[in-house]
């Protein structure tokens, strides 16, 4: 038997929908706005503002970014390896920490797993964390210096080791213990093919915050050709802005030779590009990923 | 044979485990807690060309400094203000949210608004301070030439700190909300449909569903999302402060927190004292806090006490 929908049920549903639908626009409008940008002439951008339609439509800001590829291809290099091998590594000590926090039979798991969640709470600050990345550990201009910053964060952490706890039964674990795997096969047999939800969501945050980071290069990195490609962005942005403003107080317009704002934006678009196309595929994982269950054990 | 329960008998029989876990117990003692030990730094002359400890002590010189600087005050008001606002606030929105995106029908629908409402957090902050500059740039910025073509004056955002309060919590908002709703959209899914069915049958409608059921099914969701935001109540959000205003002194008496600020006196004005004296304080501050509200909470409910 069907219950009939009251009507509080459809008012309510009315609110959900308006709720939604503006909500969504206010995500998207910005992502239009510099799409537009983007694919608009340099010139109307300057005499007629940024709009949501091009006013005229250009792809001057692209051809001008890939007439002199170098640059840009080296920052995505960087920001390639970066991401992929940070990725890998990150996801590999996350799930192991996770699978051995969530066994029951792991004596000091709430200690340990307190021991991680502590750092969250308290901390040197930034000098001293600088002075151990540049001085003891010496990463300054090397890739270590922007892989090891953001490799394990306590959220993660325990993000996988609620997923695992919940997506791996205890009596697997169990049994094939009897069986007379050892803990590291049980691992990687089955825990892991087991937590691959959970693995698409974390390996994706990972690999988002490695796309996204500019502020591991501009602590660490002084050699332009290691800058990853959010701080080449930012760097072209603060430039342009430097030279339009230098431009408007001598009375010249810089902006003939290039499309500073058009081009501007299409680098945004350029740089953003590659993580969106990622998202699609590991958005079903999602809300099957995003189990979190206490820190307090 | 080994005693039993002994921490050696625990170690050998799960030496597997323990191997396991140790590169991440490694990575966190150098990477978090060996700096603590640099806490020191607040109370020397900091001298590139020596080592820690032979630096010469100073005492609470650093600390006198930065007092004497007048901004302490200013400082904690901004980051605890905006922290809570953001709490608050963040937690509100994405409950409400997910709330009404799982009582939705129509699978399409719900797949890509959610999707839309995530987005945003995809956006890089470097991106952020694009779209910011796009939308309140004073000569092409899309808010003054609406204004111009409703033939009215443009407005010099970058000139109004009050303005600012609006535009951060705004964009925190904006990026960061649609994060925490697919976690409580998770927990949602996770509540098993036998308790609505039964409250229909027993002719709850829809908002006491929600009030009765959902809401409290999300609390473990909150504790956890609560207890990560306030260990971060006294930093948290460099990104976003930093990309939308920059090194832009005349916002700063509404958009400085002390995490801008201790980046701006070791980039920009070099001043290492300054820094780790005012990072210390963070540190400490935002610790006693945490104390303080945790023994409150536990002496009006054990059970939500963080730890």
């Amino acid at each position: 038997m069907k219950i009939r929908e009251d009507n509080t049920a459809r008012w309510f549903r009315l609110i959900a929908y308006i709720v939604v639908i503006t909500g969504s626009i206010l995500c998207l409008l910005p992502f239009l706005l510099i799409l537009s940008a983007s694919l608009s002439s340099n010139e109307s951008i300057l005499t007629q503002g940024y709009s949501l339609i091009p006013k005229e439509f250009s792809l001057e800001g692209y051809k001008v970014i890939f007439q002199m590829p170098d640059e840009v291809l080296r920052a995505y290099g960087v920001t390639i390896f970066v991401t992929v091998a940070g990725t890998a590594l990150g996801l590999l000590l996350i799930t192991m920490a996770g699978y051995v926090l969530q066994r029951k039979d792991f004596k000091y798991r709430n200690y340990f797993s307190f021991f991680i969640y502590f750092t969250t709470l308290f901390g040197g600050g930034l000098v001293p964390y600088y002075m151990l990345i540049t001085n003891y550990l010496k990463f300054t201009n090397t890739m270590s210096a922007l892989i090891w910053p953001s490799l394990m964060t306590p959220f993660l952490i325990i993000l996988m080791r609620s997923f695992i706890s919940s997506a791996v039964p205890d009596e697997v674990i169990e049994s094939s213990k009897i069986d007379g795997a050892n803990d590291f096969v049980i691992y990687y047999r089955i825990v892991l093919p087991l937590a691959v939800p959970g693995l698409a969501t974390i390996g994706l945050f990972l690999a988002l915050h490695y796309w996204n980071d500019w502020f591991s290069s501009a602590l660490f990195i002084s050699d332009p050709t290691k800058y990853q490609l959010q701080f080449y962005l930012y760097n072209i942005i603060n430039t342009s802005a430097f030279l339009t403003n230098i431009g408007a107080g001598a009375g010249v317009t810089l902006s003939e030779g290039v499309p500073t704002e058009a081009m501007k934006m299409s680098m945004a678009i350029v740089v953003t590009g590659p993580i969106l196309l990622l998202y699609p595929f590991i958005q079903r994982y999602f809300v099957k990923g995003l189990t979190v269950g206490a820190v307090k054990g | 044979m080994l005693k039993k329960k002994g921490i050696l008998h625990e170690l050998n029989t799960h030496k597997v485990l323990y191997l396991m876990l140790l590169p991440t117990i490694l990575y966190f003692l150098i990477n978090n807690y060996l700096p603590m030990i640099g806490i020191y730094y607040a109370f020397v002359q900091f001298d590139f060309n020596t080592n820690l400890f032979d630096m010469k002590f100073v005492g609470l010189k650093n600390f006198e400094f930065l007092w004497k600087s007048g901004k302490l005050l200013e400082l904690t008001f901004n980051t605890i203000g905006y922290n809570v606002v953001f709490i608050v606030l963040g937690n509100v929105l994405s409950i409400t949210v997910a709330i009404l995106l799982s009582e939705l029908k129509g699978k399409w629908f719900k797949k890509i608004t959610q999707s839309i409402l995530f987005l945003p957090y995809f956006v890089s902050f470097v991106i952020l301070s694009v779209i910011v500059f796009n939308l309140f740039n004073y000569e092409q910025g899309v808010l003054n030439t609406v204004l111009q073509q409703l033939g009215m004056e443009p407005v010099d955002v970058y000139s109004k700190p009050k303005l600012w309060i609006f535009f951060i919590i705004f964009f925190y908002l904006w990026k960061n909300f649609g994060y925490s709703m697919v976690i409580y959209l998770a927990s949602i899914t996770g509540i098993s449909e036998e308790y609505y069915e039964a409250a229909k049958m027993d002719g709850a409608n829809i908002f006491q569903r929600v009030w009765h059921i959902t809401v409290p099914m999300l609390r473990n969701t909150f504790v956890i999302l609560l207890l990560f935001a306030l260990g971060s109540i006294m930093k948290g959000q460099f990104d976003l402060f930093y990309q939308m205003v920059g090194n832009n002194g005349i916002l700063f008496s509404t958009t400085d927190i002390l995490d801008t600020y201790v980046y701006r006196s070791l980039r920009v004005t070099f001043d290492m004292g300054m820094a780790t004296s005012a990072g210390v304080y963070q540190s400490l501050f935002g610790f006693t806090l945490i104390l303080v509200v945790n023994s409150i909470i536990r002496k009006i409910n054990k059970d939500y006490a963080l730890f």
